[in-house]
């Protein structure tokens, strides 16, 4: 595991803290076709922190989330060049285990999408898909991730009912309690609260605080608000004059919401670009 | 251009800071000037009239908590808003400032002044001067400016020395002035604060424009003077 020091805020107290990087680009590139989505993303993503990924629409944010778990080998026509390092591994190269990889790095996407399974096969699916067996082994995993993403109390009594019986805001921290079921080690979320009303969403902002501890976060989302309140860090992207997608600043969330540095970034966060 | 709402209502809040500083500026002079003049109505107007400034002090202040809860603003508007609430409240104290030299001439009733007053209305006019060219610097962001300023300062705190060195001689010379002494030095401390905040002005401007928050040291003041 790659260890090393950081400046958190270089210009008013300077303070070093111990970090590592769990996930890192070098010279990321990812193609459809010969349309060059995204271009020369290097980027550091700390481990047990949240990281947010903000910009316009169109400027390959989720492309780049997806590439983290190599999502977007789904599409037909993609490929990537540069390495993603996941712990210093590179997912990209032969022989990875591309399901292991899925499996370390999950997902959460922007509409709740739970099974039409009970609630306790939604969580136990991915666990059984992984050979976990045992009735006693599979309890206790289910109440486990339900217990992380604070759905245990509401559902505890109905664990074999649907889970497309829930509200969309339980329906999303379903998804989260799947995610959680195979104990990954990265979190992607893309746009996870986009569907859901205020309370639903604090809910969801609430947990990621909660599960931190224990998972690595990288969110997608438009909502300025949103990323200021819930990350630790912060990746703004813009489109180039050829239309890829590239990292245009990265810091502190707290530097990027009081002083960025590009004046780009500038525009998009007070809402002047966009 | 997006956001010309928001950006209308921040140039009309730099607007209302501008008249407040104005009436502030005012103030200042003319306490110095009816005290000068032992004109016990003419501080008395002054001295009410600072509910004035008090009342449009709440109003900008609430106008911003509104900005803030509404608009969210980020970055630079995020500065310039939270800049606004501090010189706000810094014109505020000094509005009191001007007060408090109206209240002595008050106090002072049918008792003649030690001495006629010189360097008191200086430091009056300097920290008027600094004042206003301070709120110019702010509201149009102009870094450079806000930055010579504070050097300034050092001439208001000779001056107040100046004025307690010789105030000094004056209880020597007659232990029995101690009080019309006191009176004249309570308004010169009063006139060396005025232009202590309007360097915490000059601070906001640096901030807004650099993101960078803190007090101007002895050597950056020396630095800009020589600019």
């Amino acid at each position: 595991m790659q260890t090393k020091l950081v400046e958190i805020a270089p210009r008013q107290q300077v303070r070093t803290v111990e970090t590592n990087n769990k996930v890192q680009t070098k010279d990321l590139q990812v193609f459809y076709g010969k349309f060059r989505a995204l271009a020369d993303i290097n980027v550091a993503i700390q481990e047990n922190k949240i990281t947010a990924i903000i910009g316009p629409s169109g400027c390959g944010k989720s492309t780049l989330l997806r590439s983290f778990n190599r999502m977007n080998d789904l599409t037909p026509s993609s490929h990537m060049e540069g390495e993603i390092l996941l712990d210093g591994m590179d997912v990209n190269q032969p022989g990875v285990d591309v399901v292991e990889v899925r499996r370390r790095v999950g997902m959460v996407f922007q509409r709740p999408n739970p099974f039409p399974k009970s609630i306790y096969d939604n969580v136990a699916y991915g666990p059984r898909l992984y050979g976990v067996r045992r009735k006693g082994d599979l309890d206790s995993l289910v109440e486990d991730s339900l217990m992380k993403a604070a759905l245990w109390d509401e559902v505890k009594d109905k664990l074999h009912q649907s889970g497309l019986s829930l509200s969309g805001g339980q329906q999303q921290r379903l998804c989260i309690a799947r995610a959680i079921a195979v104990e990954p080690e990265v979190i992607l979320m893309d746009e996870p609260a986009a569907a859901l009303d205020p309370i639903s969403t604090l809910r969801i902002e609430e947990l990621m605080h909660d599960i931190v501890q224990y998972y690595t976060i990288i969110i997608v989302t438009h909502n300025m608000q949103q990323a200021a309140r819930v990350s630790d860090f912060t990746a703004m992207m813009m489109i180039d004059d050829h239309r890829s997608g590239r990292m245009i600043e990265f810091g502190p969330t707290q530097d990027i919401f009081t002083n960025p540095k590009d004046k780009r970034t500038e525009d998009y966060v007070t809402g002047r670009f966009g | 251009m997006l956001r010309k709402t928001f950006e209308t209502e921040i140039q009309q809040v730099k607007d209302e800071i501008l008249v407040v500083g104005s009436m502030v500026e005012q103030a200042i002079v003319d306490s110095v000037d009816a005290l000068r003049r032992r004109d016990i109505a003419a501080s008395q107007r002054i001295f009410d009239a600072d509910q004035e400034i008090n009342r449009r002090r709440f109003e900008v202040e609430n106008q911003l908590m509104i900005m803030i809860a509404t608009q969210q603003p980020m970055a630079h508007d995020l500065r310039v808003l939270a800049s606004i609430l501090e010189v706000n409240s810094e014109l505020e104290r000094m509005g009191d400032y001007a007060k408090g030299i109206c209240n002595i001439n008050i106090r002072m009733g049918d008792i003649p002044l030690l001495k006629p007053l010189i360097d008191v209305p200086r430091m009056a006019q300097k920290g008027a001067d600094m004042l206003h060219r301070a709120l110019t610097a702010f509201v149009n962001e102009d870094v450079e400016a806000a930055r010579k300023i504070p050097a300034e300062d050092d001439e208001v705190d000779e001056l107040y020395k100046q004025v307690y060195r010789e105030l000094m001689t004056f209880i020597i010379a007659d232990p029995t002035s101690i009080e019309r002494a006191s009176w004249l030095l309570w308004a010169a401390h009063n006139l060396e604060r005025f232009a202590d905040r309007v360097t915490n002005i000059c601070e906001r401007t640096v901030f807004i424009v650099t993101g960078e928050l803190h007090e101007f040291t002895d050597a950056e003041k020396e630095f800009w003077r020589k600019q």
